[in-house]
């Protein structure tokens, strides 16, 4: 899945056949109903839940014309509604979410000034 | 010729991207704090620039993943990303072949380094080109080292790395500058963008200007991981830049945490 977005962020023309057929433009990856659907629609709280890593999601993101805080709040309702990112450098030692990590950390969130 | 520059400075995207969500004041004084770089670099005259960055997915991926990696070609491309939301236009950027090669082949001796002829920079090495280079004018010999990718290389062979640019360096007749590019304590492009361990970065940076060797050495991935972030993984760019100067102390001419920027913000040369 990570393959098909470092692809697709490097290459334009691969932008415009995905573009123009998201799931034609799939072919070729071993990707599961879940992983297409996520890639597909797109739903980017999926993708960050099922562990692509940021620096790749955040052009994917700005690729679908989707806003900076809107690309974060996306992120943040996919663990809420899914749960912790499953594997990859988030999950390494679990990702704990916003609030308890801003508990952790002992300071104030910024997300709030929706940053 | 003896290295004629070395410093650290700050590549967060939202630094040109995101401008206009910034504090203005704040944002005015990193830029300013990046045009003073810029003339303390183009004082040293340079004949190259090589840039130690951290890239992300851009050039190398998890299908084929160097842990030190060089540029080796008369020219490059850049930006990766779409110029509209990083807000740097895609250019060209010169290169020398030549003088890569020869650094190349002497950072060998000392360091397991992988070469590239075909690279396309991303924001890590165009934001602060943006700012030191903005005519693309002085060749650029990129150097990567893998901070993104688990498992990566520990922390005394970038300091090795870095032992071996400066040999490297040296052994030219050019006169060369060296940056050394990358986060601090952040969490980029996650949930958690925008938090900033202030006391955590002060620290390091304390012990980066004191080129404090055995503080800088003792670092923990899966501590810094709790404590900074995924994007502290990229202080392997900053002690690559103190291995290349070893002894010499830094001078940090700005830090300031600027949240819509995703980092705390620095500006850093070494005493050379």
């Amino acid at each position: 899945m990570q393959k098909f977005l470092f692809e697709l962020n490097r290459d334009e023309d691969f932008q415009s056949r995905y573009a123009a057929d998201r799931r034609g433009a799939l072919a070729g990856f071993d990707l599961s109903d879940e992983e297409q659907r996520a890639l597909t629609e797109p739903d980017i709280g999926l993708l960050f839940h099922i562990g692509v890593n940021g620096q790749i999601l955040m052009h994917f993101a700005a690729f679908h014309s989707i806003e900076w805080q809107d690309y974060l709040q996306q992120m943040r309702d996919g663990i809420d509604t899914h749960g912790p990112v499953r594997e990859g450098v988030y999950a390494v030692t679990g990702y704990e979410g916003v609030e308890a990590h801003s508990d952790r950390l002992g300071q104030t969130s910024n997300t709030e000034e929706g940053r | 010729m003896p290295l004629v520059f070395a410093g650290v400075c700050s590549h967060a995207p939202g630094i040109v991207g995101r401008a206009d969500q910034a504090d203005p004041s704040a944002k005015n004084r990193l830029y300013d704090a990046f045009e003073d770089m810029r003339n303390r670099l183009e004082a040293s005259e340079p004949d190259a620039l090589i840039i130690v960055a951290a890239e992300h997915f851009a050039n190398f991926f998890m299908n084929n993943m160097p842990s030190f990696a060089m540029g080796m070609a008369d020219y490059y491309e850049g930006p990766i990303e779409n110029p509209d939301w990083l807000g740097i236009q895609k250019t060209r950027i010169p290169g020398d072949k030549s003088l890569s090669e020869r650094l190349i082949r002497k950072v060998m001796e000392k360091s397991d380094v992988s070469y590239a002829e075909e690279w396309k920079f991303d924001h890590g090495i165009m934001v602060p080109l943006h700012f030191l280079t903005p005519n693309y004018d002085l060749p650029i010999v990129p150097a990567n080292i893998n901070c993104q990718g688990p498992p990566l290389a520990p922390l005394h062979r970038a300091w090795a790395f870095g032992q071996a640019l400066r040999e490297a360096a040296d052994s030219v007749p050019e006169r060369i500058a060296l940056i050394g590019t990358g986060g601090i304590s952040h969490w980029p492009a996650t949930p958690d963008s925008g938090k900033i361990n202030e006391e955590w970065d002060r620290r390091f940076l304390d012990q980066w200007s004191r080129c404090d060797k055995d503080a800088m050495l003792s670092y923990d991935d899966s501590q810094a991981y709790l404590d900074a972030g995924q994007g502290a993984f990229e202080i392997r760019t900053f002690m690559t830049i103190s291995a290349a100067t070893e002894g010499t102390e830094g001078t940090v001419h700005f830090y300031e945490p600027i949240p819509i920027f995703a980092v705390g913000c620095t500006i850093a040369t070494i005493n050379l």
